[in-house]
């Protein structure tokens, strides 16, 4: 909401500069977002008549003005289109500085003197109107500073109010609050009712008075709708944001800003019977103001009259029954609409108005009758004409209920943590027009009809909080039961992972949630995707079931940047449908960790030799992020991953994941350089880190023997370790690889792999014989296993 | 006996002389060896009578014992030549760089999450979860925003298609409500529930993108409920933890009243550096107030017995404010030239 200051010190004036007020205002819960002065600060501009326009003798598109300011008649050389005698415009006079430093000095413009400068409302820094001068009223004073003949010296305030505050959506509401906090007195404009002189009256009727349970409206007969609005009321609306329009418009609007009371004139002359303020029939339709043609729905309450449906209530205005220049008759309306009736409705249609941000908030519901008198006065007083009685339909019973809410004392200083005395809590509510009653040691409060924020006892206490001020409440250090927090040694946290991630050279990125369904498609093969009913764009259209397709998309981005080295990683989740999902019923929700590599295996460097990262280079940094635990692996197809370099992660015998060489498909059709490796793991295996066990370590000597098997290439080394373990007796404590070997010497589908045997007992020494027999044992299981064979 | 001392000296002369260990072997023989200066007057002692034998002799045992000396001078200090032309063939330009792979980084919005869990954890708050994908119930009406309630149109919320009841959560206050729930469940059996300290990082979603708006961001809920827990600890926690989280004890800190749904009195947090480039300004950081008694209902506690406060803060902001960062965008754009400033 916007407003002006001078209007808001019409209705009551602290002693504080803007500066303060503003501060006032947004430490009592009306944050000041903006408070910019209504014109750029420039001197001495005053109001001028031209008496005469004569064109300049050396240039065609220039005029000579004989100019009254006020004093002696003054010369001055003008280009405007709309200079001509009997005009009022500002005139800077010679020494006057305009917005942005520009000085007016005496000229002499194409042979002939000019003393001054006539002004267009862009010079002025008033508006970007740079058409022709700013044509000023003619009923203002010659020689007049333009700044006070304009109420230029004002300030922009715009607040930020909070959905609870309705009541502070008009300068009556702002002016209370200012009142309250400073104990200024406050000046509201007296409402006279004005009487009526005609007997012109339109029924109404209440259809739904739950919906809207008061409805005033009265008939203006023999207006002059082109009257002009009065320069005061011009300036107000204009320092509160509000642009002038036409005189019927401009009081609606000012009624509305001053009270905080929507009102509609409707052009009496195209209503037929009474008024009915109802829900809407099938298929009923309405062609809005904005020129929008709305098919209301069925909880949308209508202004109706007995032919048709006129106008959204309490939102919007029908474009046939609206006000025109040419009207003569105005049917004005000021109703209560209950804030169930409209909250909601606007934004269903796609737009919202200051009709019903105000009436969804909470207008004042005694509001209607006092507003109606107001603005009646403002059209007699501006366009003239004859007013009928206010017809005012009610259904008191519908109105909203005050009830006195139970207030203790006590519980205010608990909840605030603050002593404050049950006086001085009275003595707060009273100041925002609550009504206090003592029962016992409690208070009963009552609000004001303005207040729609005040139910329960919480409501009460925010206001003793606001009124006494945060910034009086101390800030304690809570006091409680010190005890220990636990923690797990055998889980990691996350953020253990991210650092033994991060330590393997990989950067850590937040990757949106939600992507492009290509990706989804490719990269996951989801046929299911599940989709955002309203995305921001179509790239973020649905929520990703893996972190892959977001990684894969960092090395593009990256590889744009001329950045080839990506080692990127992230930790979040993914979504999956699932019927019984938890925690959110339909949907699967895990967390997972996903790394990516592409690019050269090492940053750039000269003691290395350069190659790209592989397959092995990613497990060994999978491995290095569950190590002490060992994992298993098995070739797996995945849509995303080469079929050949791909495989599933296995934790505990648990499925936990893939690793593998994205696939050279989406690596072409992507632009994603040599071919990227990537992990994805769920995050809750990579946290299980276990407990150290010790073991006892043996004092006895232990014996090494290499082994070299020739096996077919299509065995994995895994499987032909694991048939070694199976065989080997108790001295056998571990068995590594470290050599595979395919090349001269071998047959072309075999390969060669080299395994350390390490043997020892904890309590003697091994002899020859049990250490060959063990050896033995070993090739000969492979032999008949696998159909291995000892390296020659 | 000049002899024998000028031998003596002739010998350590020679040993001087050799430039290697084969040199010194070679200058040893003449003196020491078989037919060497040395053992030919050995040799020549039995020509002597006794008591001329054995001065002689001992004469000749102390030039030997001296020539041995300095021929093990000598082969110490080639030794000790050899070693350091060694090590001077084989020094390095240290000043290459070092092999291998340095390390990566955390997103600059971890580092500022970590830092925000160790500071509450060191004040008896643990970590609470919640899902991304969230219902209806627990993101508003368990907040006490209902169907239609203006405060609904501050969130621009996404939903999921096919699913009037699920959307992606707008906040992590719908944490609130899952930690009240489990937390009442677990302690039904006692008199006195214990307290309720938690915070619950996570990511939010809203219809919304600009400079200083993502459609996904992070934030920070915090919820303490108790017997007794008033404003003025809230405001205190809080106070407390900006200052150490930007650890500037002259931090200015305020709050102001707003407006949500889900706690009264509701507070605005702002605060202002008394040095840097946003010296004096206020910055808007977060959102807090007393828990709203209906949100309290809804997590299955009694608004009577027990109080609480609760806020919800930008941890994007406070490291954009933390780091200078000027653009939101940066952190989920994935450029490493950006992140991996924040090693």
């Amino acid at each position: 909401m916007q407003f002006s200051e001078k209007w808001l010190r019409s209705l009551v004036n602290p002693p504080l500069d803007s500066e303060a007020l503003g501060h006032l205002l947004t430490m009592s819960g009306l944050e000041v977002e903006e408070a910019e002065p209504v014109a750029p600060p420039f001197t001495s501009v005053v109001v001028a008549r031209i008496v005469e326009a004569e064109k300049h003798p050396n240039a065609d598109k220039l005029r000579v003005c004989k100019v009254d300011a006020g004093g002696e008649p003054l010369q001055i050389v003008c280009g405007a289109p709309n200079a001509a005698a009997g005009l009022l415009v500002p005139c800077a006079l010679v020494g006057a500085v305009l917005p942005g430093g520009f000085a007016i000095k005496a000229a002499k413009l194409r042979g002939v003197e000019s003393f001054g400068m006539l002004c267009s409302a862009r010079e002025l820094g008033l508006s970007e109107d740079h058409g022709g001068l700013l044509e000023l009223p003619a009923d203002l004073k010659i020689g007049e500073d333009i700044r006070s003949a304009l109420g230029l010296d004002d300030i922009r305030f715009t607040i930020k109010l909070t959905p609870n505050r309705a009541d502070c959506l008009s300068l009556a509401g702002v002016a209370r609050e200012v009142a309250a906090l400073t104990g200024e007195p406050l000046a509201l404009p007296v409402v006279e009712a004005v009487p009526p002189t005609l007997d012109a009256r339109r029924p109404i009727v209440l259809d739904a008075p739950q919906a809207c349970p008061r409805y005033c409206g009265r008939v203006i007969r023999g207006v002059d709708a082109k009257a002009p609005t009065p320069e005061w009321m011009k300036q107000r609306l204009q320092a509160s944001g509000v642009r002038a329009i036409s005189a019927l418009v401009d009081v609606t609007n000012y009624v509305m800003l001053e009270l905080g009371q929507p009102l509609h004139a409707f052009d009496n002359t195209q209503l037929s019977g009474a008024i009915h303020v109802r829900y809407p029939r099938a298929g009923e339709q309405v062609l809005l103001l904005n020129e929008q043609t709305v098919t209301p729905s069925a909880d949308t309450l209508l202004i109706a009259d007995e032919a048709l449906a006129l106008a959204l209530a309490g939102i919007m205005g029908g474009e046939d029954s609206g006000i025109t220049l040419d009207t003569s008759e105005v049917f004005l309306e000021s109703a209560f609409f209950a804030p169930d009736a409209i909250a909601g409705r606007a934004r269903g249609y796609g737009f919202s108005s200051d009709a019903s941000h105000r009436f969804e908030r909470g207008v004042d519901f005694d509001l209607a009758r006092q507003a109606m008198e107001r603005a009646t006065r403002l059209i007699l007083d501006i366009c003239g004409g004859e007013a009928g009685p206010v017809e005012e339909a009610v259904s008191p019973q519908h109105l909203p209920a005050r009830p006195a809410v139970r207030l203790r004392p006590a519980r205010v200083r608990l909840v605030l943590g603050i002593a404050i005395g049950d006086d001085a809590i009275v003595a707060l509510l009273e100041r925002v027009h609550l009504a206090v009653r003592r029962e016992g040691g409690d208070l009963l409060v009552t609000p004001p009809s303005f207040r729609f924020d005040i139910g329960i006892e919480e409501d009460l206490i925010e206001e003793v909080a606001r009124l006494h001020g945060y910034d009086n409440i101390p800030a304690v250090a809570p006091q409680g039961a010190l005890t220990m927090l636990g923690r797990s040694e055998d889980r990691r946290t996350a953020w253990d992972v991210r650092r033994l991630v991060a330590a393997r050279d990989y950067q850590e990125v937040v990757n949106f949630s939600f992507v492009d369904e290509a990706w989804e498609r490719d990269f996951c093969a989801n046929a299911d995707v599940i989709r955002l009913a309203n995305p921001i764009a179509s790239q973020m259209s649905v929520m990703r079931s893996s972190l892959i397709p977001g990684l894969a998309a960092n090395v593009a981005t990256n590889r744009n940047r001329q950045q080839d080295r990506v080692r990127v990683f992230e930790i979040g989740r993914c979504f999956e449908r699932k019927a019984d999902g938890e925690p959110v019923a339909g949907f699967h929700q895990p967390l997972r960790v996903a790394a990516l590599a592409a690019g050269p295996a090492l940053r750039e460097q000269w003691g290395a030799p350069a190659r790209n990262v592989d397959f092995y280079d990613i497990k060994g940094d999978l491995d290095a992020l569950f190590a002490p635990a060992v994992l298993g692996f098995e070739p797996v197809s995945h849509p995303a991953l080469h079929p050949g370099r791909a495989a599933t992660v296995l934790f505990q015998g648990r499925r936990i994941g893939i690793v593998g060489e994205l696939h050279p498909v989406w690596v072409q059709r992507y632009d994603l350089g040599p071919a990227p490796v990537v992990f994805e793991v769920e995050l809750d295996a990579a946290l299980e880190s276990g407990l150290p066990a010790y073991r006892e370590i043996s004092r006895m000597p232990a014996v090494f023997r290499d082994l070299a098997l020739v096996v077919g290439q299509e065995v994995g080394a895994a499987r032909v370790l694991d048939v070694l373990r199976e065989a080997a007796p108790a001295i056998v404590r571990e068995i590594g690889l470290f050599d595979v070997y395919h090349g001269r010497g071998i047959e072309p589908e075999k390969k060669s792999l080299a395994f350390r045997v390490l043997m020892q007992d904890t309590q003697r020494t091994l002899e020859d014989a049990e250490v060959e027999q063990a050896v033995e044992a070993l090739v000969r299981h492979a032999e008949a296993t696998l159909g291995a064979r000892l390296r020659a | 006996m000049d002899n024998l001392d000028q031998l003596v000296q002739q010998a350590t002369a020679d040993f001087a002389a050799a430039a290697d260990s084969a040199q010194l072997e070679q200058a040893k023989a003449r003196y020491l060896g078989k037919s060497g200066s040395l053992t030919e007057r050995l040799k020549g002692l039995g020509k002597l009578d006794a008591d001329a034998r054995r001065a002689a002799g001992a004469e000749i045992n102390r030039a030997k014992e001296a020539i041995e000396a300095g021929l093990e001078a000598r082969r110490e200090a080639l030794r000790e030549a050899a070693l350091q032309a060694q090590l001077a063939a084989e020094a390095l330009d240290v000043t290459l760089p070092g092999r291998g792979n340095l390390r990566g980084g955390l997103h600059p919005a971890s580092r500022t999450l970590e830092r925000i869990e160790a500071l509450f954890r060191s004040i008896g708050f643990v970590v609470a979860d919640g899902p991304e994908i969230e219902t209806d119930w627990h993101n508003f009406t368990a907040l006490n925003t209902p169907e239609n309630h203006p405060a609904r149109s501050m969130h621009d919320t996404f939903y999921l298609e096919g699913h009037d009841d699920v959307l992606l959560r707008t906040h992590t206050s719908p944490v609130q409500i899952r930690a009240m729930l489990a937390h009442v469940a677990l302690h039904a059996d006692l008199q006195t529930m214990p307290e309720i300290r938690i915070i619950a990082p996570g990511r939010v979603f809203r219809v919304d993108s600009d400079a200083t708006h993502s459609p996904m961001f992070h934030q920070v809920e915090g919820l303490w409920v108790g017997e007794n827990v008033s404003f003025a600890d809230l405001k205190g926690v809080i106070a407390d933890f900006l200052r150490k989280f930007f650890e500037s004890d002259d931090l200015q800190v305020r709050f102001r009243p707003s407006f949500f749904p889900f706690t009264e009195p509701s507070a605005e947090i702002d605060v202002a550096f008394m040095s840097g480039a946003l010296k004096g300004r206020w910055l808007e950081i977060a959102g807090c107030g007393m828990v709203h008694p209906n949100v309290l209902r809804f997590g299955g506690i009694d608004p009577e017995r027990y109080t609480g406060f609760a806020f919800g803060m930008g941890p994007d902001r406070l490291t954009m404010l933390r780091y200078g960062v000027n653009d939101l965008r940066l952190f989920f754009d994935g450029d490493l030239r950006f992140l991996s400033q924040f090693r």
